[in-house]
C-alpha cells in the first residue's frame, strides 16, 4: 500500500545537524571566535549591522558565524532578533558635527579647514595579493597624530554663502519604517531609512546607473566622514539628554549641480548618506540615490530612469524581503502545479476535439 | 429641443509658474455640435482640452456639462469617481497618439470590450460581438479581433483607439490631433470615417488639431488661439474663408502655400 | 526558548497587528497596511500568516498548520513546531479539532465551523498587481471600485484559450465590493471562502498587508454569465480512500508514467480511511 511522503520533521531534523557540522567544517582547524571575526572581519560587520538595523559588533559577528559567512543570511538573523527587543525610548539625534574622526575626505576642495584624513583606506592601496598575510597577519602599529577637535562640514562653507541649498532642521519625529508600513509617497525621512537598510548591491548599482545617463545629478563627494558620536537620550525623569554610548557612523554629503529655475538662482544640491560603521561604499550610493528620488521636489525632468522611481527604489532595496520571496519557489507548490496541470491538460484535450 | 448647451466653458485660466498655458477661455457646446480648436503648438489648444478633460486642473474657471442624471454640473467639483464615471460612460478622448488611448498587450476585442466590463457588461458572448460590430465600422476585418494592436499599422491603431471610446455612445468625445502623425492619404480615410460616425451618432465633439483641413471637413465652429488666448471664433467657413485677426488670416494663407 | 514573549512577538505587536485585523474585518476584502515584523523564517515562507496566528493565538487554542493540505509537508512542520515552541500551544492534525488553522494554498475539505479562524499565508496580496504594477495606481482602483481591467484579464483568457485560464489564486469579489486575491489556492477551494461559519483571516507579511472576510460574508468568484467559474479538479477518486470530491494531489510512482492520485488533505484522507473507506490502491476498505 503506498503511504503519502512523511518524515518532514526527521528530515528537518537532520538537514540541520548537516547544517551544523558543514558549518564547524574540518574539525582539525580551530574554531573561529566571535572575537576574530569582530576584529579581523570589521568591514563583514559594518555592513550586517546597518542592513540589520542594529547596532552591536559583537552579535553581528555571531550572526555572521552562524550564517557561514553568507552576509544577507546574518543580516537576516539580526533583524529577527532586533524584531523581539523592547523599544524603550528613542535617542535623539546624532551630530556628526560633533564627530571624533577617523576619515574626513572631500573632493571638491583641495585642502580645507580640519584637513584631509585619509584614516584606514583601501583607495590607495595597490590590489596586489598580500601573500606575506597567509602566513603571518600581525601588524606594527600605524603613526599616531593628535586627537582633532570638531571639524567643520563641507556643506556649510557653501551654506554661509548660499551656494547650496538650505536644509533647515526640524524637530518632527520621523517616520519609522519599522513600525509604521511603508506608504507610497514617501517622505526624505523614511526613504533615507529604506536606503539605509537597503541591500549595499542593489543601492550601488542604482547609484550606478545614475552616474551612467539613467537620472543623472552630478555628484561631488562633498565630504566622507568616519568616526565615532555619541548617542544621547533624554530622560525625562531627570530633565536632561545623558550620553549612553558611541558608536562608529560613515556619513557622506554630496554637492549636486543644479541649473536653477526662472524664479530661483542656481544653487547646489544635497545627497546624504549615513550608515552603521565604516561602509563607505553604501554611504555614497545612498547620497547618489537619495539625491536622484528628489527630482520632483527639485522641478527635474522624469526621465524614466529607474533610481528616479521611488516605488520601484524603496519596493525593491530590501535584500531580506527580496531574498526569502525569491527563495520562497523552493517550497511546494504542488497544488498550484496541480490545477496548472489539469488546466492545460483539459485545454489540450478540447483543442484535439475541435480538430477532430 | 434642449434648452441648454451639453457643454458650457467659462472663463478657463491654467498657468505653468508664471506662463500662461491658457487664459479666460469660455465657449458653449450644443448638443450634436462639433468644435474646432486651433493654433500652432504652444498656442494653449491642448492645456485648454486637457483642462476640460479633467487631466489638469485649471486655476479657475468652470466647465459644466449637462449629465444625464443630475443635468448641468460643474465638472471640475465633481469627486474623483464621479469624474472617472463620466469619463468611461458619457465622455471619450482619442490621444493623438493611439498608444497612450489604448492597452497595447490586449487584443483589439479587449480594447473594444474594456469600456462596456467597466460599466458592468458581464456577457462574454455580447461583449464580443459589440466588439466586432465596432471593429467593423472603423473598417477593421473582424479576423483581426485577437490581434494585438501591436501588430496593427499606425491608422488602424487610431480607428481602433476611435472604436474604444466610441463604444459606450458617449455623447462628448475630446479629440487632440487625431489624425498627427499619420500620412497623408491615411488621414483622408480617418478624417471620412470620423465624419460619418459623427453626423451617425450625432455626436458632439471638442477636436484639437493645427490641421486647417481637419476642421474645415469635420468642425461646425472654430476657435483660433495663439499665446493662451482666442483671438477669433466663429462658423469654420466664415473664419476659414473671411479671417478677421491678422494671426488667423497668416494661418490660413500658410495653408493656402502648401 | 523563554527568552521570548508568548507566541513571539511582544505584545505591543500583537496589539497593532490585532488592530488591524480588526480593520480587516470591519472593510472585507480590503487590504490594511501594517507594519509587519522581520520574523525567523524568511518573506515568502509565511511571516504574515505567522504574524497574524501570533497576534491571535491564546494559551487555549489549539493549533493545526498545513502547507498544500498536508500537515508533514516541510514548512507545516517547521510552523508548528515555532509555534509549539514559543507559545508551548496544543496542536493537532484535525481540522474538527483546532481552533486555528494556519494555511498555505488549501482550505480543508471538511467545512469549518464558527468559532475557528482560518489564517493564510499571502505572497502577493493585490489581486490587480499583475494587470498594473504600481501599488498607487492599484490602491486608487480600489478606492474607486475601477475593476474593468481585471474582466480585461478574463475576457483575454478566453479570447486566446476558450476558457479562463486562471486556475489558482483566482480573484473574487468580496460582499460586492473589493476585489480580492484569495492566496494561490486551487480555484477548486473558492467556493469554501463564502458563506463559512469561520473568520478568515489573510497575512501578506513582505507586502505588509492583512485582510479577512468575516464569517458569512459573500465571495464570488469572478466570471462571465456565458462563461461561469467553475472549481475544477483532477476527474479522478481518492487512490487512498476512494473520496469522488476532494482535491487530489498527482503522485508519480514510477518511470513508466505511473502515477496515483491522493487526497491534498491528509487529514481529511486520514479520517476517510480510519472510517473503512478505501480507494483503488489500498490494501483494506469497500472500493477496490
Amino acid at each position: 500500500m503506498y503511504v503519502a511522503v512523511k518524515g518532514g520533521e526527521r528530515a528537518i531534523d537532520n538537514a540541520h545537524a548537516f547544517l551544523a557540522e558543514e558549518r564547524r567544517g574540518d574539525p582539525a582547524v580551530p574554531d573561529l571566535s566571535v572575537a576574530q571575526i569582530r576584529e579581523q572581519m570589521a568591514l563583514a560587520v559594518n555592513r550586517v549591522m546597518t542592513e540589520g538595523s542594529l547596532y552591536d559588533p559583537d552579535l553581528a559577528a555571531l550572526a555572521i558565524k552562524q550564517a557561514r559567512g553568507d552576509l544577507i543570511e546574518a543580516i537576516f538573523l539580526i533583524r529577527a532578533y532586533r524584531t523581539t527587543l523592547p523599544r524603550l525610548g528613542y535617542s535623539t539625534p546624532v551630530d556628526t558635527g560633533k564627530m571624533a574622526t577617523t576619515r574626513r575626505i572631500s573632493a571638491t576642495y583641495k585642502d580645507l579647514p580640519g584637513g584631509q584624513i585619509l584614516g584606514p583606506t583601501f583607495d590607495y592601496t595597490h590590489r596586489l595579493i598580500d601573500f606575506a598575510l597567509a602566513a603571518e597577519g600581525d601588524a606594527p602599529p600605524a603613526p599616531q597624530a593628535s586627537p582633532l577637535g570638531d571639524v567643520p562640514r563641507v556643506t556649510g562653507f557653501l551654506d554661509r554663502e548660499g551656494l547650496i541649498e538650505e536644509e533647515p532642521a526640524s524637530d518632527a519625529t520621523p517616520g519609522d519604517l519599522t513600525r509604521e508600513p511603508m506608504e507610497l509617497p514617501a517622505d526624505r525621512a523614511l526613504r533615507l531609512q529604506a536606503l539605509t537598510r537597503g541591500d549595499e548591491g542593489f543601492i550601488l548599482s542604482l547609484a550606478y546607473s545614475s552616474q551612467r545617463g539613467f537620472g543623472r545629478t552630478h555628484p561631488f563627494v562633498g565630504e566622507l566622514r568616519i568616526g565615532e558620536v555619541a548617542v544621547e537620550m533624554d530622560i525625562s525623569e531627570l530633565g536632561v539628554a545623558i550620553e549612553i554610548g558611541e558608536i562608529t557612523v560613515t556619513e557622506c554629503e554630496t554637492v549636486n549641480q543644479f541649473t536653477g529655475s526662472k524664479t530661483q538662482p542656481p544653487q547646489f544640491t544635497r545627497g546624504y548618506g549615513l550608515v552603521f560603521g565604516q561602509t563607505e561604499r553604501k554611504a555614497i550610493s545612498m547620497s547618489l540615490v537619495d539625491r536622484a528620488l528628489r527630482w520632483k521636489e527639485l522641478g527635474e525632468d522624469d526621465t524614466g530612469a529607474p533610481v528616479q522611481d521611488q516605488e520601484f527604489v524603496l519596493m525593491h532595496a530590501d535584500n531580506i524581503q527580496a531574498t526569502g520571496f525569491l527563495e520562497h519557489i523552493k517550497l511546494p507548490h504542488y497544488v498550484d502545479f496541480q490545477s496548472e496541470l489539469e488546466l492545460v491538460r483539459r485545454l489540450r484535450a478540447g483543442m484535439t476535439e475541435a480538430a477532430e | 429641443m434642449t434648452e441648454h448647451p451639453l457643454l458650457q466653458v467659462s472663463d478657463i485660466t491654467k498657468t505653468y509658474g508664471g506662463r500662461i498655458g491658457c487664459a479666460d477661455v469660455s465657449f458653449d457646446l450644443w448638443p450634436g455640435e462639433v468644435m474646432g480648436i486651433v493654433g500652432e503648438s504652444g498656442s494653449g489648444k491642448s492645456t485648454l482640452l486637457s483642462c476640460m478633460a479633467g487631466h489638469l486642473a485649471p486655476d479657475s474657471g468652470r466647465v459644466i456639462f449637462d449629465t444625464r442624471s443630475d443635468g448641468p454640473r460643474d465638472v471640475l467639483a465633481m469627486n474623483e469617481p464621479e469624474r472617472r464615471m463620466l469619463a468611461r460612460t458619457d465622455w471619450a478622448f482619442v490621444h493623438q497618439n493611439p498608444r497612450d488611448g489604448l492597452r497595447m498587450g490586449v487584443s483589439a476585442g479587449g480594447n473594444v470590450g474594456e469600456r462596456l466590463m467597466a460599466v458592468g457588461a458581464r456577457h462574454y458572448g455580447s461583449i464580443r460581438e459589440q466588439a466586432v460590430d465596432w471593429l467593423g465600422r472603423v473598417e477593421i476585418s473582424s479576423d483581426r479581433i485577437d490581434d494585438r494592436p501591436r501588430q496593427f499599422s499606425g491608422g488602424m491603431q487610431q480607428r481602433l483607439q476611435i472604436a474604444r471610446n466610441l463604444v459606450t455612445g458617449p455623447r462628448l468625445v475630446f479629440m487632440d490631433e487625431p489624425t498627427g502623425g499619420l500620412d497623408v492619404s491615411v488621414q483622408a480615410r480617418l478624417l471620412d470615417l470620423l465624419r460619418g460616425l459623427v453626423r451617425q451618432m450625432g455626436l458632439s465633439a471638442v477636436i484639437v488639431t493645427h490641421d486647417l483641413a481637419v476642421v474645415r471637413l469635420l468642425a461646425d465652429r472654430l476657435m483660433v488661439m495663439k499665446d493662451g488666448r482666442v483671438v477669433e471664433q466663429g462658423l469654420t467657413d466664415q473664419v476659414l474663408d473671411d479671417p478677421q485677426h491678422a494671426y488667423t488670416q497668416l494661418l490660413v494663407s500658410s495653408v493656402l502655400q502648401v | 526558548m523563554s527568552d521570548y514573549n508568548f507566541a513571539y512577538l511582544d505584545e505591543q505587536t500583537k496589539r497593532m497587528i490585532r488592530r488591524a485585523i480588526l480593520k480587516g474585518v470591519a472593510v472585507p476584502g480590503y487590504q490594511v497596511p501594517f507594519a509587519s515584523r522581520e520574523m525567523p523564517m524568511p518573506y515568502g515562507w509565511g511571516t504574515g500568516g505567522v504574524q497574524v496566528t501570533a497576534a491571535c493565538l491564546t494559551p487555549d487554542d489549539r493549533l493545526k498548520v498545513i502547507d498544500q493540505g498536508a500537515d508533514d509537508t516541510t514548512n507545516a512542520v517547521s510552523i508548528r513546531k515555532f509555534f509549539q515552541r514559543t507559545a508551548a500551544v496544543a496542536v493537532t492534525e484535525h481540522t474538527g479539532a483546532a481552533t486555528l488553522i494556519q494555511t498555505r494554498h488549501r482550505i480543508p475539505e471538511r467545512p469549518l465551523i464558527a468559532g475557528q479562524i482560518l489564517v493564510y499565508q499571502v505572497p502577493i496580496p493585490e489581486p490587480l498587481r499583475f494587470l498594473e504594477p504600481r501599488e498607487t495606481e492599484t490602491r486608487r482602483m480600489h478606492a474607486l471600485e475601477d475593476y474593468g481591467l481585471m474582466h480585461v484579464k478574463l475576457y483575454e483568457d478566453i479570447a486566446r484559450n476558450g476558457a479562463i485560464a486562471t486556475s489558482y489564486a483566482y480573484p473574487v469579489k468580496v460582499e460586492g465590493r473589493y476585489v480580492m486575491d484569495p492566496s494561490p489556492i486551487p480555484k477548486f477551494d473558492n467556493p469554501k471562502l463564502s458563506g463559512t461559519p469561520a473568520l478568515q483571516l489573510f497575512g501578506a507579511g513582505r507586502e505588509q498587508r492583512i485582510y479577512a472576510i468575516p464569517p458569512f460574508t459573500k465571495v464570488v468568484s469572478l466570471d462571465f454569465e456565458d462563461y461561469p467559474f467553475e472549481a475544477t479538479k483532477a476527474p479522478h477518486p481518492c487512490d487512498l480512500c476512494g473520496d469522488e470530491g476532494s482535491y487530489l494531489d498527482e503522485v508519480i510512482t514510477d518511470d513508466r508514467g505511473g502515477r496515483m492520485f491522493v487526497c491534498s488533505d491528509t487529514d481529511h484522507c486520514a479520517s476517510r480511511q480510519a472510517e473503512g473507506h478505501g480507494g483503488r490502491l489500498s490494501t483494506q476498505g469497500d472500493a477496490a
